[in-house]
């Protein structure tokens, strides 16, 4: 049954229209039962309004806790050919940058073995290989690892740490983020591999407050680039903007400063830069006239996650500024303190920002001994976490 | 200072642990890692020993992952059965 051709015409909806669709994509490869089978489950859950995938158990590669995920059909007796559907992830390289010839042993692999079907990439970063079976998972793992691929995180471990483009291709890149998402994921192999903590532990690496790679709605850690000293400025690239008409000074870039640190007289743009908070806009709307300062490092922030178990959070200020050198020494101390203290008293399935919001951001600061500073506050003295010393209420008596 | 248990006796505690539980708690590797140093007390078992013993368990395929929800450490399906 599954081999005939399936109708699919709440799908075929998403034929319609001149953008990219998944649909059409997966139709090119319908001849073979697997995309049959596929393209049919789901319009059956697009009918019935009902997901009709099972996910987790006991499926892996040998000596691995995490890259694979278990995925199985809830209705196998009528979509047989994708009873067993499990999804891989490989770890990708820093910055996702790639020979075409690594992509094509990559698609050879999972033609082979698998569907042949891919996500280039998953929202942590990793190239997703969707649908295989159990006993081809071995036999992926092992092809992969003879050009150089290694599976990425899943499930309670850290996942695969990404990082953007960085100074490869960025002129605002604060830090070499290629090389600290390297240091990291090879400093952390055994974290990664196996799972051993409470829940999910995300590391991402931006090279600016662009924050291309999303961090701070997506990690437990962020690693944002930034600067500390002045905005560097071309007067005179400022003033051939404003000739040029392209962009007005006064009411693009002054008058949406978050925190109004900029003025221009028609002539001269003057930036109070003890205001500045590193937002970027200036220098996205004039990236000639503009730069970050010299004085480059990150901020660590920490605590963000998507809405799974409980609702989003963002992450907020860990680490105002820290320069970031290897072996990035200071930083892999703290991030290891973290882990030590939130493995011990997290619960199951809680994220590192929820472990705080639960024992209170000035608990966790002292247990994993890093001092509280004006930064890691939104808007002082409304912080139900920090408490102030008795010697300051005496001042303010 | 008592004699550190070795890597060796922290795994076997643990497979025996894994294999009582079977079927009726799931133990992530924490849960191991904190009976293991009560069992054996602070001063002969840390967790850096236990790292090393559930690597052991895990790399000889007397003991597997599983996920439900989070991160296990099972004994295998053909085992458990």
């Amino acid at each position: 049954m599954s081999e005939k051709k399936r109708e699919t015409p709440l799908l075929d909806e998403l034929e319609k229209g001149p953008w990219p669709s998944f649909v059409r994509e997966l139709k090119k490869s319908a001849d073979t039962p697997v995309i049959q089978d596929l393209l049919g489950q789901l319009e059956r859950s697009y009918e019935e309004h009902l997901g009709h995938w099972k996910h987790g158990g006991i499926v892996g590669v040998m000596g691995y806790g995490g890259g694979v995920i278990g995925r199985y059909s809830d209705l196998p007796e009528e979509f047989p050919h994708i009873a067993h559907f499990h999804t891989m992830r490989v770890n990708q390289p820093a910055g996702w940058f790639y020979t075409s010839d690594a992509l094509r042993k990559i698609c050879d692999i999972w033609e082979a073995h698998g569907s042949g079907i891919t996500n280039m990439h998953g929202s942590t970063g990793d190239i997703i290989l969707l649908g295989t079976t159990t006993d081809q998972l071995e036999p992926v793992f092992s092809k992969l690892t003879e050009i150089g691929f290694d599976l990425g995180g899943s499930g309670s471990d850290m996942r695969t740490p990404s990082a953007c483009c960085g100074p490869a291709r960025c002129e605002w890149a604060c830090y070499d983020t290629l090389a600290a998402v390297y240091d990291f994921t090879q400093s952390y192999q055994d974290e990664l591999h196996r799972p051993a903590f409470p829940y999910k532990y995300k590391l991402k690496f931006a090279g600016c407050p662009n924050d291309c790679v999303a961090s701070v709605a997506r990690a437990d850690m962020s690693f944002i680039g930034t600067w500390k000293d002045d905005i560097q400025m071309d007067a005179e690239q400022v003033r051939q903007y404003a000739a040029s008409g392209t962009v007005d000074i006064q009411k693009d870039v002054c008058e949406r400063c978050p925190t109004r640190c900029m003025s221009w007289d028609g002539t001269n743009l003057t930036i109070d830069n003890s205001e500045c908070v590193k937002c970027m806009h200036c220098i996205n709307v004039m990236p000639k006239a503009l730069r970050p300062g010299k004085e480059r490092g990150c901020t660590v922030l920490i605590g963000a996650k998507a809405p799974i178990v409980g609702g989003a959070l963002l992450s907020s200020v860990f680490v105002p500024f820290i320069e970031m050198e290897p072996p990035y020494s200071d930083l892999k101390e703290l991030l290891e303190a973290i882990w030590d203290l939130w493995s011990e008293h997290g619960k199951n399935r809680e994220r590192v920002g929820e472990f705080i919001q639960r024992v209170g951001l000035g608990n966790f600061l002292e247990q994993i001994g890093l001092e509280p500073v004006p930064e890691m506050i939104a808007h002082p003295r409304t912080n139900p976490y920090i408490f102030f010393g008795e010697e300051l209420h005496e001042k303010q008596a | 200072m008592a004699d550190p248990v070795s890597v060796e006796e922290v795994a076997a505690a643990m497979f025996d642990l894994v294999k009582s539980t079977y079927g009726k708690k799931n133990l992530k590797a924490m849960d191991l890692t904190k009976a293991m140093i009560e069992q054996f007390g602070e001063d002969r078992c840390d967790k850096q020993l236990c790292k090393q013993a559930i690597r052991q368990l895990i790399d000889s395929g007397k003991c597997t992952y599983s996920y439900v929800g989070g991160s296990y450490i099972t004994l295998p399906p053909e085992a458990g059965s």
